[in-house]
């Protein structure tokens, strides 16, 4: 008999063979997908094998993220990918440097010169083939287009690499606001780059010969394009071998080869497959349906809402239109004055939502024949003010009163509404007929509609059919209510564990529901939410999802048939209401000539630099977009009288004054975090004594990318990652040092428990000693300090300046002038903001308390929606003007850190003030917010007021929060 | 808003007190002292995914981890109808530092008082929070608190020594349970000063356990200190790493304790104050300290087992990494004891972590660089824990962890 080695990898999404003989030549190799089908395929590949291979015994290993459970079900051997991968590559590529390999849902990192080191992408963490794969199923394409289509980009967008969900939220305003596909397409693959490099150098630089592995780096030609961009390779020093979607699968066999290992018939491994026993431990849920009957007695009472239809081929008369360019979804509702359904329009816009509307336009128009008269119309959704510029549509409005409208039809008496669409989650409570309180999905867990889509496409089903699998299944798996890329390794374990893709697609239904429950509305009970419950949104139309949603609430709630026009039918209701008898919408010639160029370009207004994109339409008309204020729409500004965020921010940064003598020396002072509110004291500290204070330069994105090579926790939050950037930007300025002190405790704050800065706050100076290599102790100096004991503080500073000859007597006063600068900082802030909610009142404008922390004036982490509310015509705050104001109300909670004490007192002045509405904004990853903000929560919505939440990250995309601020305006009204 | 049920003088008679699961070894210990003064606890072994559930729908879903886990087990407890909610107060430990962590009773308060509103919680911390209602540490029950935690570690770090070498399964367990008795016993007949003979007759007795010579990867094991103990939390990792032919190293209970103590102090020196607390932790640093190195010279003459690492050596090392300074959450003591553990041998650790965890930005993920430039061959990984963290994704970066321990 022959004897070989087999090495079998059981990947997230393919499964791939290898025998390779005593010369460790590749004899026999296939690569192939499995849709979730692990056990099939391989015993697919086996048989194969078998018959080409008829006399062979082999010494074999299995590998992969799928391969693990495999293995140990069978008892067969097992080694851990990346040590796989280690081999193959010390036997064929022996002069390489570094590895990066790329898999279906993983990235790894070998470096060999230097220290061997391996290392995979964390549980939080995107930019893999997976999610190549969703980004081109939100562009409607293959990925094989998607990379042809990258490879004639002009031009690359930034978008978040961190994880899917993220890119998805950057990627479709883009789309919307009708940005080329070639460039998304290259700026998705550039994202994978960039996540590549920041989440798993941390701090390593990625040079030498490096060999490329994997699925989608062998397939996409975009992508190594990007890699050997971003890392200044070249043909040389870039190695992409043939063997790479196989490699790891090498590598197993080369392991196999020099185990001392038993030998294997294919039969035997078959019968070891086939008999290995399935681990017990898939948690499992409940049935939806136990039989048939249950589930026909259940469609048949959800058939009782449905709307009265009219045909659009006879009815003459007016009529009115309602869009919802939704984020993946388009949506066309035209009905009778009645109330009837004439036409109704319901399908992905593949990234084209002018488009799409444009030709269901047209549509109507050669429906109707002249007979019918549209009186008006009313478009809301993502891409609202692109539409009604494009197609001078009548009315423009917010997605939640929209959907009020319409739910409002159905169900004239209606407490909760919930909506699932493609992208977002939007829950709204309503309260004496107005909207009371909204609660919208985070960035972070957009387990939605689109993630089903997704899902079922890669396991090889379309949505509808998938998602009837698990109508009848037996045992559905309980998935967990996490994020999407949570959910992925959810399954992916479930898999392993032998669910059957009826089980799952029962789970993903089910987690789906449990996370719009638990953590959208944060709902503790199914009586908090109402009585009257109408649901709607596409994914809502997936019966197994509402039926998962009745049985977590155990009560019935109603489904109209149009769940997922509601939007579209409520902007036809809306249209008809304020209908002056006719529309200025294009008429039927006019949309036959429609045409518009797209051209994307930096707006250059302020260093936001925002990438607008401008649309010109065919009769010369403009319309900008992805502008965060007035100015980039080419409109002009309202100075920032109207907002105290700017106005802070000018003004602490300009608390630096040169000396007037030679500097004893420069101090770098990085403009981050704590220093947003002490640099006055600093500033004016280190300038009395005779040195020179740097700052280093305002925040933006290409700073960021300047640091991002030394962090070493990629959940850390995006202004703790920003200070690499600083350090980065000071060590160039020619500074003596960096003084970057560490303070476990902050300024105390009146009526606290305590006075805690929170633990990133304090310590990022240790943090940044331990991994920005340029720092030591000469040019990095970090005293521990608590500025609330005075001769402590001289103490320290003694002992940080000496050899500058300055005496204690000299530091104390200086603290004296420098306590005193940062009171008078304080006080004009706080009278700034007087003068601001005055001229409000008399100009009749809102006014928003815009609640964050000291440095979220910072404008590459505020994202410029300071300006985004004073555009749309409200006053802005911050809460630390006017927290002293406040009284500290009762707290649930210890209250023992000083910014967040700051958080209740302005909460509680709000309530007391008819004209202001507090918006509180959170750092993504900031795990103290977990605790203030069900608190702030708690203090305004006891009183009556609204609470709104924006989460902010890296992303710039505005979309979101420019909903949620729209509907709080609405619903204040 | 506002007030929550206190523990009172006469609930002693009638409450069952529940307490979470963290260190199955110390907190049987610790129940039974607490028993004997008269309260009647219990400890809560509840692992199911109602569990996750619980805690999902109570706390807010991005507090961290040990929160969800601690709140959802007691949640679980009360709706099961095990326990009559008029008849069960909960007992939770505070810190009362500046991470998240002194806000966990709190948001348990919070998530009691709908459903719940009479229960009572208990705060057992020794910095002073929460002082009223019935539960009183009395100075002979925090004496016997020490004990328990000695003995629980000495007990734990044999356990873990022995199991993975014996030769007859379960014999290390059979062990560690007749002393667990033993220990008991003593305690409730004030029996339990005489360290120095029954750690003797405690090490004599594990020696006997028959253990084979194979050499096995030792993995430290390092972290928040909840999901670093807690089985529940970290998907039974240490029966994980077993399993895998490693031997766990796990840092003893009193580190923790000797951390805590020794920050006070720390704080009076780093912000130049002195008062009652810091003289009165120094005084109580020293005399733990002193207990450490007793148990410590003992294992040493004894001269089979590995002994605890020593703390003032401890310290020593953290400095050469962070400062001192870095108290919140478990702070300085996780690079100071990956670096005790590999300046002892113990090159492999992993790091685990709740994710999110603000403290561990910075003295966890952010200690790893310098202190693999302190120990070139250290092999640490760090491992996020999460109610949707898979086991298969925590299990496949442990494995690549040990893959690079065997070639190494």
């Amino acid at each position: 008999m022959k004897k070989y080695s087999l090495g079998i990898d059981v990947g997230s999404t393919t499964v791939k063979t290898v025998i390779s003989d005593n010369d460790k030549t590749i004899l026999y190799s296939k690569y192939q997908r499995h849709f979730s089908k692990v056990k099939e395929t391989v015993t697919e590949q086996l048989n194969i094998i078998k018959d080409q291979y008829p006399d062979a015994e082999f010494r074999m290993a299995i590998t992969g993220s799928a391969g693990l459970g495999l293995a140990n079900s069978a008892e067969l051997p097992f080694v851990q990918e990346v040590n796989a991968a280690f081999i193959a590559v010390k036997e064929k590529y022996p002069e390489t440097d570094v590895v990066i390999e790329l898999g279906g849902e993983d990235a790894k990192i070998i470096f060999f010169t230097g220290g061997v080191e391996q290392r995979m992408n964390g549980s939080c963490a995107g930019g893999t083939g997976a999610f190549i794969d969703q980004m081109a199923t939100l562009l409607g394409i293959t990925t094989d287009e998607l990379d042809t289509l990258s490879m004639k980009a002009q031009k690359v967008y930034p978008i978040a690499s961190r994880c899917g969900v993220f890119a998805k939220s950057d990627i479709q305003p883009l789309l919307n606001q009708g940005a080329k596909r070639e460039d998304i397409s290259a700026s998705i693959f550039q994202a994978v780059v960039d996540q590549t490099v920041a989440g798993l150098s941390q701090g390593r630089k990625i040079e030498g010969n490096v060999l490329f592995l994997g699925g989608p780096l062998f397939f996409q030609q975009g992508l190594r394009n990007a890699f050997v961009k971003t890392l200044k390779l070249d043909e040389k020093t870039a190695c992409f071998p043939q063997e790479a979607p196989v490699f790891v699968a090498y590598g197993s066999s080369l392991f196999a080869a020099n185990s001392e290992g038993e030998y294997y018939t294919p039969d035997q491994i078959l019968s070891k497959i086939a008999n290995g026993k399935t681990s017990d431990n898939v948690v499992t849920g409940e049935r939806l349906f136990e039989n048939r009957a249950e589930y026909e007695a259940f469609i048949e009472r959800h058939s009782k809402n449905d709307l009265k239809y009219e045909s659009i081929e006879s009815y003459s008369g007016d009529a009115y239109l309602g869009i919802d360019a939704g984020s993946t979804t388009t949506k066309l509702a035209l009905i009778t004055p009645d109330g009837k359904l004439l036409y109704q329009y319901y399908a992905s816009n593949k990234g084209q939502p002018l488009d799409r509307i444009i030709k269901k336009l047209k549509e109507i128009y050669t429906l109707a024949q002249g007979r019918i008269n549209i009186a008006g119309s009313a478009v809301t959704g993502y891409g609202e003010e692109l539409i009604k510029a494009g197609l001078h549509i009548d009315f423009g409005i917010v997605e939640t009163v929209a959907h009020y409208k319409a739910a409002a039809y159905f169900c004239p008496d209606v407490d909760f509404i919930i909506d699932i669409g493609g992208q977002d989650i939007k829950c709204f409570k309503i309260k004496n007929g107005a909207i009371d309180s909204i609660m919208l999905n985070e960035a972070c867990s957009s387990g939605c509609g689109s993630f089903i889509q997704t899902f079922a496409q890669a396991l090889g089903y379309d949505i509808e059919h998938f998602s009837n699998l698990g109508l009848f299944a037996e045992n559905p798996v309980d998935l967990g209510s996490r994020c999407t890329v949570f959910m992925n390794s959810s399954v992916k374990q479930a898999q392993k564990d032998g669910a059957t893709v009826e089980d799952i697609s029962a789970g993903l239904s089910s987690s789906i529901i449990k996370n719009a429950i638990y953590k959208v509305i944060r709902a503790k009970s199914a009586s908090e939410l109402g009585n009257n419950i109408v649901v709607q949104g596409g994914t809502f139309l997936n019966d197994a999802v509402l039926r998962s949603f009745e049985m977590e609430l155990k009560k019935n709630v109603i489904r109209p048939a149009i769940a997922g026009l509601m939007g579209a039918f409520g902007a036809a209701l809306y249209a008809k209401e304020n209908s002056q008898g006719t529309s200025s919408i294009i008429t039927s010639q006019q949309a036959e000539e429609f045409s518009y160029t797209s051209k994307a370009f930096q707006c250059g207004g302020c260093t936001a630099k925002c990438n607008l994109n401008m649309i010109t339409f065919n009769n010369g008309e403009k319309h900008i977009s992805g502008n965060k204020c007035e100015k980039g729409a080419g409109k002009k500004v309202e100075t920032g009288k109207n907002c105290l965020y700017e106005y802070k921010h000018d003004l602490i940064m300009s608390t630096n004054l040169k000396p007037k003598d030679k500097p004893k020396a420069k101090i770098g002072i990085p403009a981050v975090l704590g220093f947003f509110e002490q640099l006055p004291l600093w500033c004016r500290f280190f300038t009395d004594l005779g040195f020179e204070v740097v700052l280093s330069s305002e925040s933006s994105r290409d700073m960021y990318y300047k640091g991002q090579q030394t962090i070493p926790s990629d959940t850390v939050c995006y202004p703790a990652k920003l200070v690499h950037g600083h350090i980065a930007d000071l060590l160039e300025k020619g500074i003596d040092f960096i003084f970057y002190p560490c303070m476990s405790y902050n300024l105390e704050e009146p009526d606290t428990d305590n006075h805690y800065n929170c633990p990133v706050v304090a310590y990022y100076p240790e943090l940044l000693k331990a991994n920005v290599p340029e720092l030591d102790e000469k040019n990095f100096k970090n005293p521990y300090m608590d500025l609330n004991r005075r001769k402590h503080i001289v103490d320290v500073m003694n002992d940080v300046l000496k050899g500058y000859n300055i005496s204690k007597k000299e530091i104390d006063s200086a603290f004296e002038n420098g306590f005193k600068a940062l009171d008078d900082f304080r006080k004009n802030i706080c009278d700034k903001a007087q003068e601001i909610i005055k001229q409000a009142r008399e100009e009749n404008k809102k006014i928003i308390v815009l609640a964050g922390r000291p440095y979220h004036i910072d404008k590459e982490i505020n994202h410029g929606i300071n300006k985004l509310i004073t555009s749309l015509g409200m006053a802005v705050v911050t809460e630390d003007s006017v927290c002293d104001l406040g009284n500290l109300p009762e707290l649930d909670v210890l209250n023992q850190w000083t910014y967040h004490a700051r958080l209740y007192k302005a909460a509680e002045y709000v309530t007391r003030n008819k004209d202001m509405q507090l918006v509180q904004l959170v750092s993504f990853g900031c795990g103290i917010d977990a605790i203030t903000t069900d608190e702030v929560r708690q203090i305004l919505e006891s009183r009556g007021k609204l609470y709104t939440q924006l989460k902010i990250d890296e992303i710039s995309n505005l979309g979101a929060a420019k909903i949620r601020l729209r509907s709080l305006m609405a619903a204040s009204e | 808003m506002s007030k929550y049920p206190i523990f009172n003088d006469d609930m002693k008679a009638t409450h069952t007190i529940l307490v979470p699961d963290m260190l199955p070894i110390h907190f049987n210990l610790i129940i039974s002292i607490l028993r004997n003064n008269g309260y009647n606890l219990e400890l809560l072994r509840t692992s199911t995914q109602t569990v996750i559930d619980e805690g999902l729908k109570n706390v807010h879903n991005d507090t961290c981890y040990p929160a969800l886990l601690v709140i959802g087990q007691f949640m679980e407890a009360l709706n099961s109808g095990r326990y009559d909610p008029d008849r069960t107060a909960l007992m939770l430990t505070q810190t009362g530092g500046g991470c998240r962590a002194s806000n966990y009773i709190h948001l348990l308060r919070k998530a009691l008082r709908d459903k719940y509103p009479q229960v009572p919680v208990i705060s057992l911390n020794f910095s002073g929070l929460e002082k009223e209602g019935g539960f009183k540490l009395t100075v002979p029950i925090v004496m016997k608190l020490l004990y328990a935690v000695l003995y629980g570690d000495i007990l734990m770090l044999l356990y873990n020594q022995c199991r993975p070498y014996e030769m007859i399964p379960g014999e290390s367990e059979k062990v560690l349970h007749k002393w667990e008795k033993i220990l008991q016993d003593n305690f409730s007949k004030n029996k339990f000063m005489g360290t120095a003979k029954t750690y003797k007759k405690i090490l004599d007795d594990f020696a006997k356990i028959k253990r084979n010579k194979v050499k096995k990867i030792k993995v430290g094991i390092v972290g928040e200190i909840y999901v670093k103990y807690s089985p529940l939390a970290n998907n039974h990792l240490e029966d994980f790493l077993i399993s895998e032919g490693c031997e766990p190293v796990v840092p003893s209970l009193l580190d923790f304790v000797l951390y805590c103590a020794i920050n006070t102090v720390n704080d009076g020196k780093i912000y130049g104050f002195k008062n009652k607390s810091t003289t009165l932790f120094k005084i109580g640093y020293d005399v733990i300290y002193s207990k450490q190195k007793q148990m410590i010279k003992i294992i040493k003459e004894h001269g089979v087992f590995e002994p605890p690492h020593d703390f003032e050596h401890l310290r020593q090392e953290c400095d050469k990494y962070i400062h001192q300074g870095v108290k919140m959450g478990e702070g300085w003591l996780i690079p100071a004891e990956m670096a005790a553990l590999a300046a002892s041998g113990t090159e492999n650790i992993i790091c685990t972590q709740p994710f999110g965890c603000l403290p561990n930005h910075i003295v966890a993920k952010g200690m790893a660089r310098v202190i693999k430039q302190g120990f070139p061959n250290a092999n640490i990984v760090a491992i996020d824990y999460d109610p949707g963290a898979t086991k298969v994704n925590q299990e496949n970066r442990i494995k690549l962890m040990l893959a690079n321990a065997r070639r190494g």
